[in-house]
């Protein structure tokens, strides 16, 4: 196994609190209510927001709430050897984390009856596309106009190498020892998804958490510029 | 003036000095913005003006529908809303039979209609039974997004005037952001493309101005 860390710098050069590039650019689908391009190092991710609109098959309506129906799928040529298109065990279990992600700063209550579809396409992938597409499904959904209490943002954090790192790359993902990916309402800090993969001492988690709130409200600033830019002209 | 953008989250103030309107809600005795839009101070009150999203129909709203289906004794009507809406027959112009409704609407036609009655489950009612309410039969809808009416309608009518002025086209906007215009096909390009150009530039000032000059030149 190769080295990962050497003289405190990671594989790509980054140090260890040190995000990848990222690049947001909302509104950038014309039929869609409202939509995100997102750009975060390796990975590239577009996220369209349609709603809030009639439920349809009529049985799955709530006459109390809006549904949040997000759809994670990614694109056969996004990563090296060809996925399987089509919905399979991973993206099943990322579409509903994000739909609950993101249902909870919604005000689902003002639209009974209803659905807000938010499908988050994953056109390249290079670890941390959860994070990527929750990210770019908020600002779609901000710049839909739907009433939320916050916009919120994701950001992963974990241990390569025994040393706890901010956003993970590929070959970190594969080769380190856990990757803890977190989506926050960056306002209240509140956590609305927390997954863990690996192992991390007690003391190791709250530093990567800590890490990970930190690298997520960079994120969050990026978000509303994104959409200022867009509004501002 | 400058017209201050916020997004959902943002502060906009304390529940002491300030009380929370349209597009805000309350946490902790905060008021903060809850969508994306133009923050407004009125009378005391915070609103937020939307800049986008779906349709929020209002009573006594003058609106567009495209008709989903004749049922026995009413019809769904699409408003651009996050709810169809049902037109009674009661409420329509004719006197219609049970179970002939689409002797005078088929789906896909297109009505002028006012919306008469939400409730809390958000069933919405129309009636034809207004002045401006017809069935369309000719001439050409666009659609924008419903946030940016105001804008094309302008303070006073003024925005409206001034295309109505330079392209001569008979125009109805609707306020669920679709527009029914009547005129010769050239003007009708430039009428458009003036539309189009408000709803992109929206947020901006000295909007009419500009529009006025583009038709101007367009004219000559």
């Amino acid at each position: 196994m190769s080295e990962l860390i050497k003289d405190g710098l990671r594989i790509d050069g980054r140090k260890p609190d040190e995000l990848r590039p990222i690049k947001i650019e909302a509104g950038v689908l014309y039929r869609a209510d409202g939509s995100c391009y997102l750009e975060w190092g390796g990975n590239k991710v577009l996220a369209a927001v349609y709603g809030p609109r009639e439920a349809i098959p009529r049985h799955i309506q709530d006459p109390t709430k809006a549904l949040v129906n997000a759809r994670y799928n990614m694109a056969s040529f996004s990563v090296k050897e060809r996925k399987r298109p089509g919905p399979d065990r991973r993206s099943t279990e990322i579409s509903k984390v994000t739909s609950e992600a993101l249902e909870n700063v919604i005000f689902t209550e003002l639209f009974p009856r209803t659905t807000i579809d938010v499908n988050i396409e994953v056109l390249d992938a290079e670890a941390g596309t959860r994070c990527a597409g929750i990210t770019a499904a908020a600002v779609a959904l901000a710049d839909a106009g739907i009433p939320m209490r916050d916009i919120p943002v994701a950001c992963a954090a974990g241990k390569v190498d025994g040393v706890v790192v901010l956003d993970l790359s590929a070959e970190e993902d594969q080769q380190g020892d856990a990757d803890l990916p977190i989506a926050i309402s960056p306002r209240s800090e509140e956590i609305l998804l927390l997954q863990m993969d690996g192992h991390l001492t007690y003391k190791e988690f709250e530093e990567a958490l800590e890490l990970a709130l930190k690298g997520a409200k960079y994120v969050s600033k990026l978000q509303k510029e994104a959409l200022m830019k867009k509004y501002k002209g | 003036m400058i017209r201050k953008i916020v997004l959902p989250g943002s502060l906009l103030g304390n529940i002491d000095e300030k009380k929370a309107g349209n597009g805000t809600f309350i946490e902790d005795g905060k008021i903060y913005s809850s969508r994306l839009g133009i923050l407004e101070e009125k009378n005391d009150y915070l609103n937020v003006i939307p800049l986008s999203g779906v349709y929020e129909p209002v009573v006594g709203d003058n609106v567009i529908g495209i008709i989903q289906e004749a049922m026995r004794n009413a019809w769904l009507v699409d408003i651009n809303a996050s709810h169809f809406a049902l037109l009674g027959v009661e409420e329509s112009p004719w006197r219609v039979n049970y179970g002939e409704t689409a002797r005078y609407l088929k789906a896909g036609e297109m009505i002028i209609a006012t919306v008469i009655r939400i409730d809390e489950a958000r069933n919405i009612e129309l009636s034809m039974k207004c002045k401006p309410c017809r069935k369309i039969e000719d001439g050409v809808i666009i659609e924008i997004q419903p946030s940016k009416i105001p804008r094309v309608i302008g303070k006073g009518a003024s925005m409206l005037s001034v295309i109505k002025k330079y392209t001569g086209c008979w125009m109805f906007v609707a306020q669920n952001g679709r527009i029914w215009l009547k005129c010769n096909e050239e003007k009708l390009a430039y009428a458009v493309e003036a539309i189009r150009k408000i709803e992109k530039e929206a947020h901006t000032v000295g909007l009419t101005q500009r529009i006025e000059k583009m038709l101007r030149e367009k004219n000559e």
